[in-house]
């Protein structure tokens, strides 16, 4: 089995950032590029992936049973409703975390990277055993945070440590330019400029995402919208192509209003 | 006689917890009660952060757990309100440096001396969360008005029940015109589907990400409006029956609420 | 934006799509949650069932499924024997049933129904789901609906 896919953890520390939206969507993104991919979810006993990729109906084994050796890896994986190529692997909703033996947990993500070409691990919030258990099988780690001053810092406990085995990439989500330009919100190169981690991309805060999550449709399905162009261009700068991280337009701002607001406005 | 321990608890990150902690607390504080305010999310401390009080830490809750000080000693009087104090966690340590126990004796201390502890609650269902409601006699669920977000504290209010904690909600986040447009859900769905008593609803307001980022808790601010509505939710918790703000025009929900609150 | 994903997926508000699959969903996670309930229903129904056909308790089966827009539950119980019916109504066998191959799906309309109650959208009972609790979440319909 020469082959080897990429597994690739998306963790965060703060709650509530955006980790299992960003993996749902950014597996979708690159399924649709082409990619063989599975999703796992690491969240045992408060799973969500499933629900946001509209799954929640198809789940009939799940993590802990592939562990714990009552099914096979095949009998568990859920194939999406929308996407070709992309499998969902859902957490146990009755269990808890502390069931989940580290050892096996890698082994199983071992095995999965024999058969897709990226297998994506939404963490849990937090650096408890729920996020250990979610980082042992990765080789590469994508943090997820979003422009406030608690998620940055979080993502920089989480990046201290999940120390020198990873190289993390930075997903900024929920960036609300307008308020940026007030200077209301941290900006990305203010984020930038405090973590010093490679920009993998720049999702915007979009009421959409409420709207596709209460559907259960990631908004990646459709590349033409902003949202899912910019989770495609994530995949794709993932994927190692040379892609400019779309910003989304209304950030762009100019240089005169950056200087004003650096003279003017109250910058944490 | 000694003070009502509530931890504020949510399962899904980011939904609320700290934010509602600090402002409810210091809502609290301004009604004249002794407030006091522990951090547990050891690790991933925030709720220093939230209420601006970051540069002020000497001990945090973890020192207590292991002697190395005094309680009082940890505690960092916020010098905006007469009576309101912040108990900081612990940032370079693992939530397992402090057991249930320990956790449980350090709040009893300071209930000690105070109205009022309400417990910040770390996200999850591990130990840090096992060790913050260890510590309460009543829970205060945060949620927002989202499927995942319900689904967690759901089940989060599962485990609280086995303690057979009273529990209360707080619907967070709420964008009525979101709501009225059919792209949201309600309070009243929420309400619905969680069947728990119903304590409070915030409207989302973008102020609040700029009150954390200058530490400075929204319910300062005379003119916004989520200070009324800490406000009631404060009285509602002492036991007043205030009637909830009707965010979305819904006729039938004022007499929905008024049913649950009765029930 | 809103209005251009509502034309793509349709008419209906996203709120109640999310609210019925939240409520289904709750359901399930519920479902996983109480183990004891489930087996002290299985004890039940088995008994009731007891009472009108012989049944092997060994190789009895219950699961829950959705289907479309509910949740069921279908139980799958080996009949060994059906009695003669008497003249009190036990053993209340149509002559169609008495020759069925003796492990069949429970789908004896008549005796289940008649005890079970009948289907229903689920009850939406909540909080004080311990081991013993009633309130089934599920209909207890022995066929499948």
């Amino acid at each position: 089995m020469a082959k080897r896919g990429r597994a690739i953890v998306l963790t965060s520390g703060k709650g509530g950032v955006g980790k299992t939206t960003t993996t749902a969507n950014l597996g979708t993104a690159l399924a649709r590029r082409g990619a063989s991919v599975v999703l796992v979810d690491a969240d045992v006993g408060l799973r969500n992936l499933d629900i946001v990729l509209g799954l929640e109906s198809r789940v009939k084994h799940h993590v802990l049973d592939v562990l714990d050796e009552l099914v096979e890896v095949d009998d568990a994986l859920v194939p999406d409703k929308h996407t070709e190529r992309l499998f969902l692997l859902a957490a146990a909703q009755s269990r808890e975390k502390d069931e989940v033996e580290t050892a096996k947990m890698q082994a199983l993500i071992g095995k999965l990277r024999e058969r897709f070409d990226y297998v994506l691990i939404d963490s849990p919030a937090g650096i408890e055993l729920g996020f250990k258990n979610a980082v042992v099988g990765a080789d590469e780690a994508i943090v997820v945070c979003t422009p406030e001053v608690a998620a940055v810092r979080d993502v920089d406990r989480v990046v201290g440590l999940l120390g020198n085995r990873f190289r993390p990439q930075l997903v900024i989500n929920r960036l609300r330019p307008q308020l940026v330009r007030k200077g209301k919100m941290l900006s990305v190169e203010d984020v930038n400029a405090i973590l010093r981690l490679p920009l993998l991309g720049v999702i915007a805060d979009e009421p959409e995402i409420i709207v596709t999550t209460n559907r259960g449709e990631p908004l990646a399905l459709n590349a033409a919208t902003p949202t899912g162009a910019a989770y495609h261009a994530i995949a794709a700068r993932l994927a190692g192509e040379d892609v400019a991280a779309p910003m989304p337009p209304a950030a762009k701002v100019s240089l005169f209003e950056r200087i004003g607001s650096m003279l003017g406005g109250k910058r944490r | 006689m000694t003070a009502r321990k509530i931890v504020v608890t949510s399962g899904k990150g980011g939904v609320g917890k700290t934010t509602t902690t600090a402002n409810l607390g210091a809502t609290l504080a301004k009604r004249g009660r002794r407030v006091i305010l522990v951090d547990a999310d050891i690790g991933l401390r925030n709720l220093d952060l939230v209420l601006g009080l970051e540069k002020r830490i000497v001990f945090d809750l973890v020192e207590v757990a292991e002697g190395r000080c005094q309680l009082r000693q940890a505690l960092i009087k916020d010098k905006r309100f007469d009576s309101l104090a912040v108990l900081p966690a612990a940032q370079t340590r693992e939530k397992d440096a402090i057991t249930a126990e320990q956790f449980a004796g350090i709040v009893e201390s300071a209930a000690e001396g105070a109205d009022y502890v309400l417990i910040d609650c770390p996200a999850g269902i591990e130990t840090g969360f096992r060790n913050a409601v260890a510590g309460a006699t009543e829970a205060i669920v945060v949620t927002t008005p989202e499927v995942s977000a319900i689904r967690d504290a759901d089940r989060v209010i599962g485990k609280i029940s086995e303690a057979k904690k009273p529990i209360r909600l707080i619907v967070n986040r709420l964008r009525p015109e979101m709501v009225r447009s059919g792209d949201m859900l309600s309070v009243e769905d929420v309400c619905d589907v969680l069947s728990v008593e119903l304590l409070g609803v915030v409207p989302d307001d973008e102020e609040i990400i700029d009150t954390t980022n200058r530490g400075e808790p929204i319910v300062l601010n005379e003119a916004n409006r989520l200070r009324a509505i800490y406000e009631k939710i404060a009285r509602r918790l002492e036991g007043e029956l205030v009637p909830f703000t009707n965010f979305e025009n819904q006729t039938l929900f004022g007499r929905l609420i008024g049913a649950l609150k009765a029930g | 934006m809103i209005e251009f994903l509502k034309r793509l997926f349709g008419q209906q508000g996203s709120s109640a799509t999310a609210k019925e699959r939240l409520r289904l969903v709750l359901m399930t996670d519920h479902l996983e949650l109480a183990p004891e309930m489930i087996d002290a229903m299985k004890r039940d129904l088995v008994d009731v069932i007891s009472r009108y056909v012989e049944v092997d308790r060994e190789k009895i089966d219950v699961s829950f499924e959705r289907q479309d827009r509910t949740l069921a539950m279908l139980a799958n119980i080996p009949i060994l024997a059906v009695n003669r019916p008497s003249p009190n109504g036990s053993g209340a066998a149509k002559p169609a049933e008495a020759s069925a191959p003796p492990s069949t799906q429970a789908e004896v309309p008549a005796p289940a129904q008649a005890e079970a109650p009948p289907a229903k959208p689920p009850v939406r009972k909540r909080r004080k789901r311990k081991k013993s609790q009633a309130a089934a979440p599920a209909p207890a319909t022995a066929a499948a609906q």
